[in-house]
């Protein structure tokens, strides 16, 4: 299988590793961005501090690719505002939506991210929806418009890795768009396992920023996640399950 | 009575204790009334909650798991967990970096007005005090909140003593639409409301309340409120439920840690915020922990039985019991001691602090009394490069105003 490029909004990607900021130090982004090799990286518009103190934007060097999110969004109608000031300011038409209306999990509400993209596709965002992996779900918002389907791996932060993987495979199965695995990813070894799955790409943030280095830990998910790349395409070896092959062969009896 | 801290009292107090009072239970007129059994809960909870009857085992059980339950935040608030401190903060700092990265969020106080009507025998404000009384006009505001701006700072929290009459909601609109000229997250410190009227403030932009109950004891409660509508005690424990209700984002819950029993009433202030969380899943939960302070008149006001090592186990216990939430350390603590909190559990942190009124412009004609003492006087710069020489990350902004 050959290597295509990532296509976001008609944009293409070599790097298939996507950047959380939430969670680690500011001064720390950029090296983290060049170990990681990655080209997106989220930006949080309630953390934007244009011409302050602490402004995350001072820190991404200017050939990244800017994926404003909607954190803080509690329904459709506050993360279609905030994607459109996002817009307004000047980060350009990428937007991963995220709708939450849980303080203690930070699950995300699919009902309401289903009607934000809806409206914010017709608007000419590329829209990034995070999800619950559900496969009536991400049909949804294929037809309503999503440039690809951002399912949760496990609870966000919770570093449990592929919880959610029988369904995550699913949608990888069933859905034509990009699957970029978000939330949950706690080590190098899931993401590598995610793309072995097919993902076409994968996103972190905790699991990087809670690394003794936060750097070395960034370049550690660049190369699993390559790895898992590599796999996929390659077409996984035959996986023999205890007791899967007959001795004699069943179909022996034929004419 | 049991756990009544000494310091607090004078001559003048004592002889007020032994006149008539209003009942507390009982609304006055104009307050809202909510249908909500939260109030039955907490109270309930905190009455069955006996500190005393937990062990070791209890405590490690807590300790082990992910998603704890009332029984293990009672284990961790117990005396049987104080040998445990150590294994305790060390979980709590796992839980912090696993929900908030290293992020800690700036902001800083500003108090409009100290006028008050309640009798409050602890507080610096309480009417029956002398101190030098003033409120802002809304140029003074203006002025305070442009100069608060300049150091860097995106959040602000409106105070105000608790007097209807000289501090109206109309009057704190305005400082609140102010405010969103100068700040991105306006929180409210001001006397509880009716939803309606948090309703109006939101509009005005603010998005968080906090509400402190002092104690969660209703006959203690009595004791220490005298007088003035503060002294309600029903209206106050359901003011964050009214909040939400109003279309605030977050609520803020705190007792003052020193006025009683403070086991159980950081018992009571963890579940209040777990019950309103449960029923209104979309609510941001804040939690300060305030100790008591001396105030203007009297120097020996003290936290009684609450010590740092007491402090920082209700600290740890609120974050491992609600691992989301944000914990706020006030500036009745000293620099020492934030800065440790911050690098355990704490994840919000006030800096360039006054408690007076119009002490941050010099020119600024209106000028009043503190609330109480403070601790840590550093300005913005020196806590953020603190906060940055410990490899934390000061963030000055966390939220987005939206309606």
């Amino acid at each position: 299988m050959k290597n295509e490029k990532l296509v976001l909004g008609g944009q293409e990607f070599t790097s298939r590793f996507i950047l959380g900021s939430g969670k680690f130090s500011l001064e720390l982004v950029k090296a983290c961005i060049e170990k990681a090799g990655a080209e997106i990286i989220t930006l949080a518009l309630r953390r934007v501090n244009e011409g302050g103190l602490a402004n995350i934007l001072d820190y991404i060097p200017k050939n990244i690719t800017l994926l404003p999110n909607t954190s803080g969004a509690r329904n459709a109608e506050e993360a279609i505002r905030i994607a459109r000031l996002s817009r307004e300011v000047g980060y350009g038409n990428f937007v991963k939506l995220e709708v939450i209306r849980d303080s203690k999990y930070l699950l995300p509400d699919n009902y309401e991210t289903i009607k934000a993209t809806e409206v914010l596709s017709k608007e000419g965002f590329v829209v990034m929806p995070y999800m619950y992996p559900d496969l009536n779900v991400a049909r949804a918002l294929v037809d309503a418009g999503a440039a690809c389907i951002m399912p949760l791996a496990a609870p966000i932060g919770s570093n449990k890795g592929l919880s959610a993987k029988e369904f995550i495979q699913i949608l990888i199965d069933e859905i034509d768009l990009p699957i970029i695995v978000d939330a949950g990813i706690g080590r190098p070894s899931q993401a590598c396992e995610a793309m072995e799955m097919g993902a076409d790409a994968v996103m972190a943030n905790t699991a990087i920023a809670t690394a003794g280095d936060v750097a070395v830990m960034a370049e550690a998910f660049k190369k699993a996640i390559e790895a898992g790349r590599s796999a996929y395409l390659s077409g996984m070896g035959r996986v023999i399950h205890k007791g899967a092959s007959a001795s004699s062969p069943l179909t022996g009896f034929l004419q | 009575m049991e756990h009544f801290n000494e310091s607090i009292l004078n001559d003048e107090i004592l002889a007020n204790l032994k006149k008539d009072r209003i009942d507390h239970m009982t609304y006055l007129p104009g307050m809202e009334v909510l249908e909500s059994d939260t109030m039955r809960k907490v109270l309930e909870a905190m009455e069955t909650y006996d500190y005393h009857h937990y062990t070791e085992s209890d405590i490690m059980r807590a300790l082990e798991k992910e998603v704890l339950s009332t029984e293990d935040f009672g284990a961790l608030l117990s005396p049987a967990a104080a040998p445990l401190l150590e294994q305790i903060a060390q979980k709590a700092q796992f839980e912090t970096r696993k929900h908030f990265g290293n992020n800690i969020y700036m902001f800083t106080p500003i108090y409009i007005s100290n006028y008050c009507a309640n009798y409050c025998i602890y507080c610096g404000f309480n009417c029956h005090n002398t101190i030098k009384r003033a409120k802002l006009t809304e140029q003074e505001i203006e002025k305070e909140m442009k100069t608060i701006s300049e150091t860097g700072l995106q959040e602000i929290l409106i105070l105000t003593g608790e007097s209807r009459a000289k501090s109206d909601v109309t009057y704190i609109g305005e400082a609140c639409k102010i405010a969103r000229k100068y700040f991105k997250v306006i929180g409210l410190e001001i006397y509880p409301l009716n939803a309606d009227e948090y309703a109006y403030l939101h509009k005005c932009g603010a998005d968080y309340v906090t509400v402190f109950q002092e104690t969660y004891n209703s006959d203690k409660y009595e004791t220490l409120h005298l007088g003035g509508q503060k002294r309600i005690f029903p209206y106050r424990i359901n003011a964050q439920e009214r909040a939400l209700k109003g279309g605030m984002r977050g609520v803020g819950f705190a007792a003052l840690l020193g006025l009683d029993d403070f086991r159980k009433d950081a018992f009571a202030t963890g579940y209040h915020a777990y019950i309103l969380q449960k029923k209104y899943p979309h609510a941001e939960i804040a939690f300060s922990c305030p100790r008591l302070r001396p105030i203007i008149n009297n120097d020996k006001i003290n936290a009684m039985d609450v010590h740092e090592r007491e402090l920082l186990q209700v600290v740890c216990a609120y974050r491992l019991f609600m691992p989301f939430s944000n914990i706020t350390i006030s500036t009745r603590e000293c620099a020492r001691v934030r800065d440790n909190m911050v690098n355990i559990a704490a994840t919000k942190i006030s800096a360039g602090v006054s408690t007076g009124i119009g002490e941050h412009v010099k020119d600024v004609e209106s000028k009043g009394d503190e609330q109480f003492e403070i601790s840590d006087g550093r300005s913005v710069e020196e806590v953020y490069n603190t906060l940055l020489k410990n490899n934390l990350q000061p963030v000055m902004s966390d939220s987005i105003y939206v309606s």
